[in-house]
């Protein structure tokens, strides 16, 4: 089952056209990755999908109601978005910022009530920030205030969470904690995820479902045991790389990976 | 529930603080002048006034008046640069420094030229518009595509309209020969605000910050960058663009009552941030106080001194304070 569904979409900046008549389906409950080389439109594909960014064609349907057409605090109740590394006030606290998710609850003067600060503490909680909600953002460690953007997010309390890129800027061990930590909400929550990701190994560990971009265009669309293949990584990556199997996870991984085109590889120093 | 009890708690006693801090520099700025008054002339002028004596003149008309005056001006530019900065993320934005004092000026020196005899609310429409005119021109030329209000171009695009608006100004005053009234102006001074002023001024000038406070926390909604707001399903054109004509409104005020006084609405929303954070339910209250508390000190000092001009003497702090902030990087907020 398909909740969010593209149709015919057409996205552009400005008079440059990106992505032209594409469809997409976002699979319920599943964890979405979309991939591609740099500049193939997975970013402007995601802020599409959550209305940041106005489509010039097509449709963007979340339960058959055109999402560029619904009034946008009634998005933000069903989709929460993590843009690509955010920046934050100096001097916000971390219950400040989280407590912004209630936003689309509000109405007025936008004083929290009872329900509000419920969550607001089990975001907290989940995300395993409790203990700082009381410190300066600025004043945390990348991987503590990711989980901080997290759990504005999740206090929005959406069945959908679209990120950019969550883990750019992460040491790897910060990388798989925000990463384990994504999975869980999908396993516990049942949200349904959507992200870009960089690293292929990364998204084939963590994700179902996979979306694989080159130039504009969705070149596979599928649960990752179907559509990954070695053809698959030397058409859009253009790599050659083999396929084995992740002994720790039992599912696929890239390795021994080399470009198709070897003449870009060498650099010549003379 | 801590959120609720921590932090407010902490800015209570701040905003407590502060309005006591008011309240005394209001006091000490009716009973010094180039005529000490004492506390019980004071109190009898308010509540026993006597036309015959001098010192209740002084007191009801030239006194109470001007500070009245400068409270409003001071709280009319520090939430206008709150709003200017929250819209611009950017942390040394100010009404005179993206050129809304400038354009303001502009346009009462053409008014005058038309007219020399205009109501005072009209006045303030026309300062309104040449904020808005000036703003837009700094805005357009300080905004791009790829970063937004970049901070050090928003500052240099407003250094050159400043510069272009004032010099037209001076023009059209040397052209109509108005230059009394305007050196006036330009030097900035609230000596002259009148009764008339204030009836108009107040109620505006505490409309639009009633507005502020109650949009306080879209403002910190906004603050968070455009994605972000967006995404929480904030109507961001929406609030940008009220933010602002607020903002301009009230520069618009400021300069009809009181000529061009830049770095309030620099300094002020900074020193807020300062001392309770960036949660701007919290920073536009204390802002307004504050504000009063800079520019009624201000004016006292300056009265003191002999009537120097009060511009002169904030900028004798907000100069030093703008260039900490440039050394620091001016970063976006």
């Amino acid at each position: 089952m398909n909740r969010l569904t593209g149709r015919n979409l057409t996205i552009a900046y400005g008079n440059k056209i990106i992505i032209e008549n594409l469809d997409i389906g976002i699979p319920d409950k599943k964890i979405t990755s979309i991939i591609g080389p740099n500049g193939c439109g997975k970013s402007t594909l995601l802020k599409a999908l959550c209305r940041l960014l106005p489509i010039k064609k097509g449709k963007i349907a979340l339960d058959g109601t055109d999402i560029n057409k619904s009034a946008s605090k009634e998005i933000a109740k069903k989709i929460a978005i993590l843009p690509q590394s955010p920046e934050v006030a100096d001097g916000l606290t971390v219950g400040e910022l989280v407590s912004y998710g209630r936003y689309p609850y509000q109405k007025g003067f936008g004083r929290l009530v009872p329900e509000d600060v419920e969550v607001i503490d089990w975001a907290l909680q989940v995300t395993g920030i409790t203990e700082f909600k009381h410190r300066i953002i600025n004043d945390l460690s990348g991987g503590q205030k990711q989980r901080v953007w997290i759990a504005m997010a999740l206090a929005q309390k959406t069945d959908i969470i679209f990120l950019d890129e969550p883990t750019t800027f992460l040491d790897i061990a910060h990388q798989l904690e925000i990463l384990e930590l994504i999975k869980e909400l999908n396993q516990k929550q049942q949200t349904t995820i959507v992200m870009v990701l960089h690293d292929i190994n990364q998204a084939i560990r963590f994700s179902d479902y996979m979306i694989t971009m080159k130039d504009g265009e969705v070149i596979t669309q599928g649960n990752i045991p179907e559509v990954l293949s070695s053809q698959l990584l030397a058409e859009v990556f253009q790599i050659d790389a083999e396929l084995m199997q992740d002994k720790l996870t039992g599912k696929p991984m890239i390795a021994n990976y080399q470009l198709v085109n070897r003449k870009y590889s060498k650099v010549e120093i003379k | 529930m801590e959120l609720k009890n921590k932090i407010p708690f902490h800015f209570s006693i701040i905003f407590t603080i502060a309005c006591i801090i008011l309240v005394i520099t209001f006091w000490i700025s009716i009973v010094y002048g180039s005529a000490d008054i004492n506390t019980s002339t004071i109190l009898n002028a308010v509540f026993n006034y006597d036309p015959e004596d001098v010192n209740h003149n002084i007191i009801i008309d030239v006194r109470i008046p001007r500070d009245i005056g400068a409270l409003l001006v001071g709280v009319a530019l520090a939430v206008s640069g709150a709003g200017i900065q929250s819209v611009t993320r950017n942390s040394l934005a100010d009404p005179s420094l993206i050129g809304l004092n400038s354009g303001a000026a502009l346009m009462l020196a053409l008014t005058y030229a038309v007219s020399p005899v205009i109501t005072f609310p009209l006045l303030i429409l026309t300062g309104f518009i040449g904020a808005m005119l000036g703003g837009t021109m700094v805005l357009m030329i300080g905004r791009s595509r790829k970063d937004g209000f970049n901070p050090v171009r928003l500052i240099l695009a407003g250094a050159a309209v400043s510069a272009l608006l004032s010099a037209a100004s001076q023009a059209i005053a040397l052209y109509f020969r108005l230059n009394q009234s305007l050196i006036f102006w330009s030097s900035g001074g609230v000596s002259g605000t009148t009764w008339q002023q204030l009836y108009t001024g107040i109620p505006v000038v505490a409309i639009i910050v009633v507005i502020f406070i109650l949009i306080s926390g879209q403002l910190s909604i906004l603050n968070l960058g455009e994605s972000i707001a967006k995404g929480l399903g904030q109507n961001v054109k929406l609030i940008r663009a009220g933010t602002m004509l607020l903002s301009m409104l009230l520069a618009g005020i400021s300069v009809a009552i009181v000529g061009q006084i830049a770095f309030v609405g620099l300094m002020v929303p900074h020193i807020s941030r300062f001392l309770v954070g960036t949660d701007y339910k919290k920073v536009i209250p204390l802002t307004a106080v504050l504000g009063g508390c800079l520019v009624v000190s201000a004016d006292t000092v300056a009265r003191l001194m002999g009537e120097a001009p009060v511009s002169a003497i904030i900028s004798f702090i907000g100069v030093p304070y703008f260039l900490y902030l440039i050394k620091k990087g001016g970063r976006t907020i």
